[in-house]
Formats: structure tokens, C-alpha cells, sequence
């Protein structure tokens, strides 16, 4: 069973806020999938190598040869703090407290 | 208690080169030179939803280039991988980079060990608004994309530097080399070279590592010497005091000289590697081999060992000459133009005279002095038609002017005077005459005093004889 | 009109005897009156330029699900994440249809970033099966297929990840091919899995199917991993099916939770069908297919979980402020714009990739993933076509999967396999059971999609499937 530290800890990677009552649902339902998963961990691999791709390409290279830009309204059109200086956020060093 | 201990400081340096290619690493979009934020952007660099990342191949030709120059192994087969984590400047929320099969393995320049070189993606740039302009008391920040994107090169050392100079002096070493094969500018200031410097102490003679920190953004030479420096000094008393090292990220500030904590273990980043899904593997066959091999031209150590071996010049002098692509070009048009005659020692040993009079920065091909002019100046004081003195003189006149030295000699008057035409020896004998006190003293055994004698003749023949002319006939005149 | 296929349509407007622009207006009307929830956008008249000439599609309504961007039209992708979204740039393969002469009738709803069997996990609501709209149409292409099975469109665009074509093809008893990956560019189509998802047609039969599929295939510079197939795509002809051999995977078939007897009826039934087609039917062997779920469903979210990363309130979409720093303006934001599932699937995936979890999880998903597909290159060494039935039930009650996540990701137990192969896979209507129509999955080898399409166009003819009674009343 996964513990509340595990969940809250993958939460913070995952840059997601859970209510109490989230994190322990949330800790019922990935433990249930893994253990379901489980089975998996029990075959024998060895030598057998990944598959990353299932596609049998290699070297897709694409040659230096610029394209036009977005227009500089069109880059900010969709964004929540759009400025002439950049796309607006709160600070990084910006504390919470 | 560790206060007795002597401590040897071993060094590490991760380095970013941004390549000099046309357009970004995975898209078309151009690089930009100081232009106004988010013009250089587009779907794919902006992070926009349904886009996939495009491989510039001059990119991996560059790459390639590096690894040669290097004497990287270069991968016949890696792979790209994304590496996880949120900031503002990473519009994907992970960076396109490469983990366990980078595109070159282990390699040597000079005298530090390659342990890899990989390609990846540039993050955006961050601009902070708040009372300082830095991060720290900011409160709105703004993202400009129009650095995201642009290809870069890391390159990893083997921790075989054991000082703050050996690391600026190598530094120095890799900068001219990227810059000899032409794939960036890497100009520390502008941002096209950064290095992290890993600092660690062990005991002198212990063959176990340290405790390292990474020192990070230090943006010019000067500075990382200085930060290496103050951390090595930082953490002598810490072990001094008993007390240990923490691994940490650090920050050197140059104008307090403090070292600074940027991020602690506590936020330690796990970036979830895993192979680029959208990116399918890199295999580098022997056209592309070819193709990089090429294109490279003769490496400075490469040049240095020439110099010194075919052109019979001192070790330093090679590596001052061969390290500095211009000087080493300019030096060895110099001797051609000498032709059969010209003496390869002769003219190294006025390269620093050029230097000093256009500038430490500056490019002996863009002054007036062509290498003809130069290989005809060193061939004359070889000869001895013109003293050193008048010989630097006319160095100056050059750089002023340009012009051919014969012509200058004759115009000025500056040409050697012949010592048996000219009465030299007489001259030499009012010298003793108007100077006993030196005579003596010379006369004596003390060779260090025949400066006012030699003063007085340079006086009398305007500066034309030769010191070695003069000298010779005091010790004959005086004995023994 | 209505009973019109798309091919049938396209070869009418050609010959000048059908009006595009009426039959344009039939199917807007139609998808505006929408009840089934279908469609997050209807398109108010044609595409500016009117509808071209001498184009092979010239004229043809085409629904798009709501995960392709269409430059400035919203894309959504089911999410309130994206609500309003206009991108700047248009999909290559909708790119591709437009050229083709299709014109876009609507953008259809979708389980939320394409992560669902049922279409229940719509931010802007679940769509409605068309047999029964107290039943989902099945996901997360829902709102394409029941938009085609409804009648409200002739044909759309669907992705599948693990099953998201076929599945709900299944559910609304229409046709849904998944290609051969890397067949079709997945520039502009919003990532979920991206060793995973595939671009594809859901259409009344199999000759629209080929035909839409035709004009989207094609290697794209955009896309690393797509590639040109090798050969053109024919409409298909295949009268029966002699000399074709059938592999039944029976491990697969008895699944944990099983399939449900109405639907292995059917099955059995068709299989009859195909063997009097002349088809030869036996067991095949997949060893490790039953794996393939627990693989998926790391490989899946892993992707996922950093495909999804860039939806963090900084260059479009949904921001929600925090308490003033950066770090909880991300978690808020995303905890507020994503739905219940994509939360679940992110923190799977998460976790999968986190340090010390890699080679026990993703790592391990991999290996399994070389395996089946070295499972299906031994099995097409005997046999032509894998047969399953597409999905273990047929369409269920609206609600009665969604408090166990378990039990909805074993609706993707037949179809995943094939994903994690990357190899191409149809799903035909093969009948109804209980009144609900059942799918017919074929699978074949990589770029065996003429083949394929040969095949079941022959089934399709024999088992004579009528979905017509679903475009009939769209009130029920």
C-alpha cells in the first residue's frame, strides 16, 4: 500500500495540490493499479532489450535552414500575463509566506 | 584534527557552448543576437500543444566536430532523453537533452581528461523586476523565448584540474579550440560559454575524492579563477575546523568575493529520465565521420607540438603563440614571407613586441603591419643592420603607419652603424674616459656596471650602434 | 442524403448531382441539434474559400476530435485546462484532409487528453451513445464516433493510444481503423502517449475508412517518427476471404472479468462467417498479451505525465494564482485544469519514472513491450490476421465504471496489445447483442493496412450490419 509521504512526495514532483481526502483516495487507487501491475515484475527479462520506439528509423535530421517566426502578438496571444518584456509569472524566488 | 593537513584542490568543470548553427536545436526558428523578447519563437520552442522537436543536423555535425577535436569517442549509435522538471524557462516542463548514450564518450585536450560531451536544448531566458534586477526580492518575472531552444554543447571534464589558474588556463585552452573549428563563438560574456566549476579538497597524496560543490554562473575568466579560488579557500577552513563539506550548489559573487548557497540536497531535482519518445535514435556512420574530419583544421596543441618540434621554438612560446589562433596564423605568414632565410625563433620573439603595441585583444592580420613587413624587420636585426632598440621603433612606426621598414630605416636614420666605419672603438674609449668610477668597476669584474658607459656611446651615435658591438669593445678596452 | 456514405457523397459532388453546400448544411444542422454531446464546436458555415474543386474529398463535412489543433479554432482536448484554446497552427494530417478538399464541420468531445474508455471524462460533459443515451459511446474518440454512428457527421478523426478508435467504434457499431504507427504525422495532435498515438478514421464502412485514411497517411518532416508508407492506399474489393488464416489469441480472450457471453456470441458467430468466407480459424499463441495492460498502463502515463508538464499557466491556457509564488500557481493551476483521471494517470506516470522506480517499472514495461511485439511477429508467421472481439462488453451504463479506474482500463484489454506493437488494427461492427451493437477486431502486420481493409470489407458485406437506426432518431 502506498504510503501518504510516497503521494504527497510524486504530488510535489508533479507540481499537483491534493486535499487530505484526495491524497489518501489517490493513495487507495495508484496502489490498486500497481498491484495489478505487479505481475509484470515477475517474468523473466532478462536479455530481452527496451523498445523506445516501435518505428525502425534512425538519423531524422533536419537541415539549418531557417523559417519565419510567429509574430511576436501571435506568440503572446493565448498567454494569461502577455507583456513586452516576456510572458508574466510570479517569481521564482517569490516566497509563499 | 585535520589543521595540519595539506590539502590538494581538485577541480572539475562542466561546460555549455552554444553552437553557431543557423536556426535552433529542434526548430527553424532563427538564434538571436539581442533582439526584442519572443520575436525568434514558434509553436515547437514556445512548447505549444501538439508540437514534436526536429534535429538540426549542422547541430550534430557540430557535435561531431567537438568530439573530434576533442579525441572523444564519438557514439556510433546515442539517444536523446528528456529531463524532467518545472521553471519558466523550460516551456515543455522537461528539456530535450541526452542521459546514458551521449554522443561522444571519453576524450583528452591537453592535459584534462573528456569525460563526455552531449547535445541538448537551451533554456529561455528569465528577467526578474523587483529591486535588485536579480532573483532574489523579485516579484514578477518575465520569460523571453527567444534564447529557448538554442543548440548547446556540454562537455564534461574528468576532475584532473588541481588549481584555480590550471582551470583558467585550460578554459582558456578549450575556448581556442572551439573557436579554431569555427562552431561558436564561445564568448563567456555573451553567453555563448558558460562553466560550473566541481570543487573539492582531499589530502595531499589520498587518491579518494572530497565532498564536491558545484560553483555555478561565473561569466568571465577572471571571475572563475577568483570563485574557484575563494571556494578552495572556503573549504580549507571548514576541513581546518573539523567541519565537512556539504554537497551544495554555490554562487560567487565577484564584487563581495562571498560564496553564497543556491539550492541545498533538500530540492535535489529528480528528473525522471527516460529516452526521447519523439526522437528517434542518432547513428553516426562514417560519412558523417568524414564530413566533421574535414572541416576541422589543425588544433592548437596540434599547432603547438609543430612549433615546437619542426619550428625549434621553447615549449611556452609554442603554446603562448599556438593558443591564440590569430597570433598563430599571423606568426606563420610571417615566417613564409621570411622565405628560405627566415629565422622561425627570430620572428616568434616579436610577436610579443606586436602584441604589446596593438592591444593584448587584438588581431595582428587587421593592423598595418603586414607579415612581409615583419619577416623584412626580424630578417634586418638578424643581420644586424638595425639594433634592437631602433629595430622596436620602427615596430611602433609600422603599426602606426604601415609602410616597409627599409624605407623607414633609411628615413629616420635608424639603420645600424658599422662599428669599424664608424669609430666605434674611439667612441667606446671616451666612454671610459668620461665614466672612471664605471671604468673602474668594470675593469674590477663587475660586468653589471658598464650602463653609463653604454649610455654615453648610444648617446653619441644617436642610438645606432649595436649593445652587443659596444659591449664587446669594453671588454676589450677594459680587460680581462 | 443522410444514408449517404462518404465515398458514395464525395463520387456524387464530383459527378455535379449532389450540392456540397446543401449537404453541408444537412450535417450542421444536425450536429447544431446535437444531443448526444458530441461536438465541443460547430463550425457556424463552410470554411472561408468555399469548398474546392477537383479535390478528391472535395466537399465532404469532416469532424475532427477536439485533440488536433485547427488554427484558430478551439482545441481542447476535453480539458478545462485548455478551455478556449485557440492555437496558432493546424494538425498535419487535418492539414493534409483540408488539402484534400474536406471542410471541418465540428471539433468532437473526448475524454480529457484522450485518457478514457467512455467519454465520461469530458470537462464539458459525457457524450451519449447513440443506441442508447443513457450509455457511453465508449473513448476517448467518443464524440467522433458518436457523431458518425448519430448521424451527425459522415465521418471524423479519432486518435488511439490504447484502444481509443476501436473501442468506441465497438460501443457505437461503426468502423475504426488504428494504422501502423508512425504511418500518420502526430504533428499538431495534442501528445498523450507519444510511442503510442496514432491518428485515425472512424467511418460508416470500411471503404470510407480506407478512403479518409488514404489522404492522411504520409511521412512528415515534422514528425521524427513518422514514415511514408510503402505502398498507396487502395479502396478495398475484397469479395471473400479464401486462403485467409485466422489466429483467435485464447489467452488473451480469457481475461480476468472475461468477456461477456453476449459479445463472445458474436464473436463465435462472425468467426462462422469468416470460415464460410473461406477463411481458415485456430488458436494463436500470444504468451506475454496479457501483460500488455500492466505495461500500458506504466508506459502510458510515463509519457504522459511529462507530455502534460507543459500545461503549467505560463503561455496559454488556464492560470489560476496561488498564494503568490511561482510553485503554487503551477499545483493550482493544474489541480484545478486537470480532471480526476488525467490526476491519476499523471501521478502513475510519475511515480514510474521516479528515482529508484525506473527499471522495476519503466524499465520492465519495455521489456514487455519488446516481447509482445516479438509475440505478433511469430504468430503473422502463421497467420494472416489476429481476430478478438474489440472490447469485452458493449456499451455500458453512464456511471457504472467510474468508481473503480480498474475496472474501466479492462476495457482496453483486447486492443492495447496492438498499440504496444505499433501495429494496425480495424474494428467492424459484427452485430448487436442485447440491442447493442459488438466490434470485430482484425490485426495484422505493419503496413498491412490493404490487406487489412481487404478483409474486413469482405466481413463487412457478409455480416450485413445496419447502423442505420442509430443516424435515424437522434431523440431516444
Amino acid at each position: 500500500m502506498l504510503e501518504r509521504e510516497t503521494v504527497d512526495h510524486v504530488a510535489r514532483l508533479a507540481r499537483l495540490e491534493l486535499s487530505d481526502a484526495e491524497t489518501g483516495k489517490m493513495a487507495v487507487e495508484l496502489s490498486k493499479i500497481l498491484d495489478h501491475i505487479e505481475a509484470i515484475r515477475e517474468l523473466d527479462l532478462d536479455g530481452v532489450e527496451p523498445t523506445s520506439h516501435v518505428v525502425d528509423i534512425v538519423n531524422a535530421l533536419r537541415a539549418d535552414i531557417p523559417q519565419p517566426s510567429l509574430p511576436r502578438a501571435v506568440a503572446l496571444a493565448s498567454a494569461p500575463e502577455p507583456t513586452d518584456a516576456g510572458f508574466g509569472v510570479p517569481s521564482p524566488g517569490a516566497s509563499a509566506e | 584534527m585535520s589543521a595540519g593537513v595539506e590539502y590538494e584542490p581538485v577541480i572539475g568543470l562542466e561546460i555549455h557552448v552554444q553552437l553557431k548553427t543557423r536556426t535552433k536545436m529542434f526548430c527553424c526558428c532563427e538564434l538571436s543576437f539581442g533582439d526584442e523578447p519572443n520575436v525568434h519563437t514558434c509553436p515547437r520552442c514556445l512548447g505549444l500543444p501538439g508540437t514534436l522537436p526536429a534535429v538540426n543536423a549542422q547541430a550534430v555535425h557540430y557535435g561531431i566536430m567537438i568530439g573530434l577535436a576533442l579525441g572523444c569517442e564519438i557514439a556510433p549509435r546515442s539517444q536523446f532523453h528528456r529531463k524532467n522538471y518545472f521553471y519558466p524557462d523550460l516551456p515543455k516542463g522537461y528539456q530535450i537533452s541526452q542521459y546514458d548514450v551521449p554522443i561522444c564518450g571519453p576524450g583528452r585536450l591537453g592535459e584534462v581528461r573528456i569525460h563526455r560531451v552531449h547535445l541538448e536544448e537551451d533554456a529561455a531566458k528569465l528577467v526578474h523586476v523587483g529591486q535588485s534586477g536579480r532573483i532574489h526580492g523579485a516579484d514578477r518575472s518575465f520569460v523571453d523565448f527567444n534564447r529557448g531552444g538554442t543548440p548547446l554543447a556540454e562537455i564534461v571534464t574528468e576532475p584532473d584540474l588541481h588549481s584555480a589558474d590550471d582551470a583558467r588556463e585550460w578554459l582558456t585552452l578549450l575556448r581556442t579550440t572551439l573557436r579554431a573549428i569555427g562552431v561558436s563563438d564561445v564568448n563567456m560574456e555573451e553567453g555563448s560559454l558558460r562553466c560550473d566549476a566541481n570543487v573539492s579538497l582531499r589530502p595531499r597524496g589520498s587518491t579518494t575524492l572530497g565532498t564536491k560543490t558545484e560553483l555555478k554562473n561565473m561569466n568571465s575568466f577572471r571571475f572563475l579563477a577568483q570563485g574557484v579560488k575563494a571556494e578552495i579557500e572556503r573549504q580549507t577552513q571548514l576541513l581546518r575546523a573539523g567541519q565537512e563539506v556539504t554537497q551544495e550548489t554555490l554562487h560567487f559573487d565577484p564584487a563581495s568575493g562571498r560564496i553564497t548557497s543556491l539550492r541545498s540536497k533538500e530540492e535535489a531535482h529528480d528528473y525522471r529520465y527516460f529516452p526521447e519518445p519523439d526522437l528517434v535514435p542518432l547513428v553516426v556512420d562514417a560519412a558523417m565521420l568524414e564530413a566533421a574530419r574535414a572541416e576541422l583544421p589543425e588544433l592548437p596543441s596540434a599547432r603547438a607540438e609543430r612549433f615546437e618540434q619542426t619550428l625549434g621554438l621553447p615549449r611556452d612560446r609554442a603554446r603562448d603563440l599556438a593558443f591564440r589562433t590569430e597570433l598563430a596564423d599571423f606568426y606563420e605568414d610571417t615566417v613564409a614571407a621570411g622565405g628560405a632565410a627566415a629565422d622561425p625563433v627570430a620572428v616568434a620573439n616579436w610577436i610579443p613586441a606586436l602584441v604589446e603595441r596593438i592591444g593584448s585583444d587584438g588581431d595582428p592580420a587587421q593592423s598595418r603591419v603586414t607579415p612581409a613587413a615583419l619577416a623584412a624587420l626580424v630578417a634586418m636585426v638578424v643581420s644586424k643592420s638595425v639594433n634592437q632598440t631602433a629595430a622596436r621603433d620602427v615596430l611602433s612606426m609600422l603599426v602606426e603607419s604601415g609602410g616597409d621598414p627599409a624605407r623607414i630605416v633609411e628615413r629616420e636614420g635608424l639603420g645600424a652603424i658599422d662599428a669599424a666605419d664608424s669609430g666605434l672603438a674611439e667612441i667606446v674609449a671616451a666612454a671610459i674616459a668620461a665614466n672612471p668610477d664605471a671604468a673602474e668597476k668594470v675593469r674590477g669584474g663587475n660586468m653589471k656596471a658598464t650602463g653609463p658607459l653604454v649610455g654615453y656611446v648610444m648617446r653619441e651615435t644617436k642610438g645606432r650602434a649595436d649593445g652587443g658591438e659596444i659591449t664587446r669593445l669594453i671588454r676589450e678596452q677594459l680587460g680581462p | 442524403m443522410l444514408d449517404l456514405t462518404a465515398a458514395a457523397a464525395a463520387a456524387a459532388i464530383a459527378a455535379g448531382e449532389l450540392d456540397p453546400a446543401e449537404y453541408f448544411e444537412l450535417y450542421r444542422g444536425r450536429a447544431a441539434a446535437d444531443e448526444l454531446n458530441a461536438f465541443s464546436w460547430v463550425a457556424s458555415e463552410p470554411a472561408s474559400g468555399g469548398f474546392k474543386r477537383d479535390a478528391p474529398l472535395a466537399g465532404l463535412p469532416l469532424g475532427v476530435k477536439d485533440l488536433f489543433c485547427t488554427e484558430g479554432v478551439p482545441t481542447q482536448a476535453g480539458s478545462k485546462i485548455l478551455e478556449g484554446y485557440r492555437p496558432p497552427y493546424t494538425a498535419t494530417v487535418v492539414e493534409k484532409l483540408f488539402d484534400a478538399g474536406a471542410t471541418l464541420l465540428g471539433k468532437t468531445n473526448q475524454d480529457e487528453f484522450a485518457m478514457g474508455s467512455s467519454n465520461e471524462n469530458c470537462a464539458f460533459g459525457p457524450v451519449r451513445n447513440p443506441w442508447d443515451h443513457s450509455r457511453v459511446p465508449g473513448g476517448s474518440s467518443g464524440g467522433s464516433a458518436a457523431a458518425v454512428a448519430g448521424g451527425l457527421v459522415p465521418w471524423a478523426l479519432g486518435t488511439d493510444t490504447g484502444g481509443s478508435i476501436r473501442q468506441p467504434a465497438a460501443f457505437c457499431g461503426i468502423v475504426g481503423l488504428k494504422p501502423t504507427y508512425g504511418s500518420c504525422s502526430r504533428y499538431g495532435m495534442i501528445a498523450f502517449a507519444s510511442s503510442l498515438d496514432q491518428a485515425g478514421p472512424l467511418t460508416r464502412d470500411v471503404t470510407d475508412s480506407a478512403l479518409l485514411f488514404r489522404h492522411m497517411v504520409g511521412q512528415d518532416a515534422n514528425d521524427s517518427t513518422s514514415l511514408a508508407f510503402p505502398e498507396e492506399i487502395r479502396l478495398p474489393t475484397g469479395q471473400d476471404l479464401s486462403g485467409v488464416r485466422l489466429g483467435v489469441p485464447e489467452e488473451l480472450l480469457a481475461t480476468e472479468g472475461g468477456i461477456d457471453p453476449g459479445v463472445r456470441a458474436n464473436f463465435d458467430a462472425a468467426l462462422e462467417i469468416a470460415r464460410g468466407l473461406g477463411a481458415t480459424v485456430q488458436a494463436c499463441h500470444l504468451p506475454h498479451a496479457q501483460h500488455a495492460l500492466s505495461a500500458y498502463y506504466i508506459i502510458a502515463p510515463a509519457e504522459a505525465s511529462a507530455n502534460l508538464a507543459r500545461f503549467d499557466g505560463v503561455r496559454f491556457g488556464l492560470r489560476v494564482e496561488g498564494d503568490g509564488d511561482l510553485t503554487s500557481m503551477y499545483s493550482r493551476t493544474r489541480s484545478v485544469g486537470f480532471g480526476a483521471e488525467v490526476k491519476r494517470r499523471i501521478m502513475l506516470g510519475t511515480y514510474a519514472l521516479s528515482s529508484g522506480y525506473y527499471d522495476a517499472y519503466y524499465g520492465t514495461a519495455q521489456r514487455v513491450r519488446t516481447k509482445i511485439a516479438d509475440d505478433f511477429k511469430t504468430a503473422f508467421s502463421e497467420f494472416d490476421f489476429i481476430v478478438t472481439p474489440t472490447a469485452p462488453t458493449t456499451a455500458f451504463e453512464l456511471g457504472s465504471k467510474s468508481a473503480d479506474p480498474l475496472a474501466m482500463y479492462l476495457n482496453d484489454y483486447c486492443t492495447v496489445p496492438m498499440s504496444l506493437a505499433g501495429i494496425p488494427a480495424i474494428s467492424i461492427p459484427s452485430g448487436v447483442s442485447d440491442g447493442l451493437p459488438v466490434g470485430l477486431q482484425l490485426a495484422g502486420p505493419s503496413f498491412s493496412e490493404n490487406r487489412i481493409l481487404d478483409a474486413a470489407y469482405a466481413l463487412e458485406r457478409a455480416i450485413g450490419f445496419d447502423g442505420s437506426v442509430a443516424r435515424g432518431g437522434s431523440a431516444r
